[in-house]
């Protein structure tokens, strides 16, 4: 975690903040030639001071845990539902013809709209935003591998065969590496997914538990928007911060694909 | 001598999407290989040899006919048949060892014994040092012999090897040669192997099958007697020549052929 916070100093653009600080000056201003209503608009400042009286709140860094487990513990069990059921419809026609008309019809039905759903069958613990968000992850990861599995070209197939690959062997000498790429791709896009249900389920669940969406609902409710604000940048942040070790476990993982 | 391959009156044809009949790729092949035999085939380009690869190594089935190893019908892939695929088909995320080790491992070997022959194997085809690379880190005769390496190791009674030195230079195709002819001599395995270069099938062949196209046949089987063999170096002799010239005519009368055919088709298709 060190490690990849450092890297990504290193490969850091400063060219990169010129737009964020050119923003904040001209934001700065407004508050303070007061071109707008300071209750709905806090200075960048103020938020400073909201975000640091926020870190010393003993709410916050169990909000942040309690957020980040639920999202790390949802994407594990949708992401591993995804993958072996993305093997399970790329390998057999049949379950493919079965299943993959239902999914994507299911596929329609914006994720969000399941919340009323599972709440009103799960409740509103942990548990039941959890489940949501491993159905949130659970969609690319299958996908993703379902397509990579399907693309094993026909050369590699045929050494299998002639090898007498056993079922074990087929699964993880043959059909995991080679639909590796696209995998990797689907579990990048199911730990963003996860993130976004992670924050959307606490957002809708705002009066049950603790966590970043939370935060930011109380924020609203207590009129104060610098909170609001700060809540959108810790959520970024550790949005980006997943994104890129996900990012650094791909390419270490692929780097048999050369350059 | 018995039997080891046989293709009875063998026949396979693809399902055309540019067509409405059947392409016939392979029409009434028949060739019996005994068993320990060097067999090379030879044919122009599209003929039908890797069509009847396939067929041999039991990855496809033929539409009529009967292909029968030691008397039996091939009803797959089986780990007696070992097979050098035309695009060495290795896997890219394993090193070069790793492409030999689980040849190996399919036939069961223990583990420190599968690093060893696979270390032994890649030093055989000139390639110790390199076992870590990647195939993208190989160029493609590299990558070649690596394939080579992979079908030996597990050491099959019957090779089948679909144009495995075609992306050699000279010298190493040479090393090559020796080596296969040296292998194949103390092992009394069964071998099947396709070539596009004529000098090649004399120089490894006891038979050279030729095939002729549209549809596959084959046209001739010529044996390559065994005397003159013996020799220092066999291609400066005279019979060398020889059989070199009659193979190389076989090809010519084909190509001639099939250019006619195809002027006679387009002429059909004006007309039409
Ligand atoms: N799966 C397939 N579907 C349809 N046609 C095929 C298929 N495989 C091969 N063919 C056709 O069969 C013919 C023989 O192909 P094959 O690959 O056996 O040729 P080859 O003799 O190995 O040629 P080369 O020397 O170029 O490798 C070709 O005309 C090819 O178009
Ligand atoms: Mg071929």
């Amino acid at each position: 975690m060190i490690a990849a916070v450092k890297s990504a100093a290193r490969r850091f653009d400063p060219r990169a903040l010129a737009l964020p600080l050119a923003f904040l000056a001209v934001w700065e201003i407004a508050y303070l030639r007061a071109w707008v209503d300071p209750r709905l608009i806090p200075s960048p400042s103020g938020v400073v001071q909201t975000a640091w009286n926020s870190l010393a709140d003993e709410a916050f860094f169990p909000g942040l845990w309690a957020s980040l487990y639920r999202d790390l513990a949802g994407f594990a069990i949708g992401g591993l539902l995804g993958v072996a059921s993305g093997v399970a419809l790329g390998l057999s026609r049949r379950l493919d013809a079965a299943f993959n008309p239902t999914l994507n019809a299911l596929k329609q039905i914006s994720l969000f709209a399941w919340l009323p759903l599972i709440s009103t069958w799960f409740g509103y613990d942990d548990g039941a935003k959890i489940l949501f968000i491993a159905a949130s992850a659970f969609y690319p990861v299958a996908v993703n591998t379902f397509e990579g599995v399907r693309g094993i070209p026909k050369t590699h197939i045929e050494v299998a065969r002639v090898f007498r690959f056993s079922k074990a062997q087929w699964v993880f000498r043959l059909l995991l590496p080679a639909a590796a790429p696209k995998i990797l791709v689907g579990l990048q896009l199911g730990l963003v997914f996860a993130w976004l249900a992670t924050i959307g389920s606490e957002f809708l669940l705002a009066n049950w538990g603790s966590g970043l969406g939370n935060l930011i609902i109380h924020g609203r409710e207590a009129l104060d928007v610098g909170l609001v604000i700060w809540g959108l940048v810790v959520v970024g942040l550790v949005g980006s911060l997943l994104d890129h070790l996900a990012q650094r476990a791909e390419n270490r993982l692929l780097r048999w694909r050369g350059a | 001598m018995t039997v080891k391959l046989s293709l009875q009156n063998v026949r396979k044809t693809f399902r055309s999407r540019h067509a409405d009949e059947a392409f016939v790729a392979l029409d009434d092949v028949t060739l019996d290989v005994e068993d320990g035999e060097f067999m090379v085939v030879v044919g122009p380009s599209g003929c039908g040899k890797t069509t009847l690869l396939d067929l041999l190594a039991g990855l496809t089935r033929p539409t009529g006919g009967q292909i029968l190893l030691d008397g039996k019908p091939v009803a797959g892939p089986s780990l007696d048949r070992g097979v050098v695929f035309q695009q060495y088909a290795l896997f890219p995320w394993l090193t070069a060892q790793g492409n030999v080790e689980f040849g190996l491992e399919a036939k069961g070997a223990p583990s420190a014994e599968r690093r060893e022959t696979a270390r032994r194997f890649l030093g055989l085809v000139g390639l110790a040092g390199f076992e870590s690379h990647h195939p993208h880190e190989l160029s493609g005769g590299m990558k070649q012999r690596v394939a080579i390496a992979r079908s030996l190791a597990y050491d099959p009674e019957v090779l089948l090897m679909d144009e495995p030195f075609a992306a050699l230079d000279a010298q190493t195709r040479e090393t090559l040669q020796c080596e296969l002819l040296r292998i194949w001599r103390v092992s009394g395995k069964t071998i099947v192997f396709i070539t596009h270069g004529i000098d090649e099938a004399v120089f490894l062949g006891q038979r050279v099958a030729v095939m002729s196209s549209r549809p596959g046949r084959v046209e001739r089987v010529i044996d390559i007697p065994p005397e003159f063999k013996a020799g220092e170096d066999i291609r400066a002799h005279p019979e060398f020549g020889r059989l070199r010239h009659e193979i190389w005519r076989l090809l010519h009368e084909d190509g001639e052929r099939a250019r006619e055919d195809e002027r006679d088709a387009r002429r059909l298709a004006v007309a039409a």
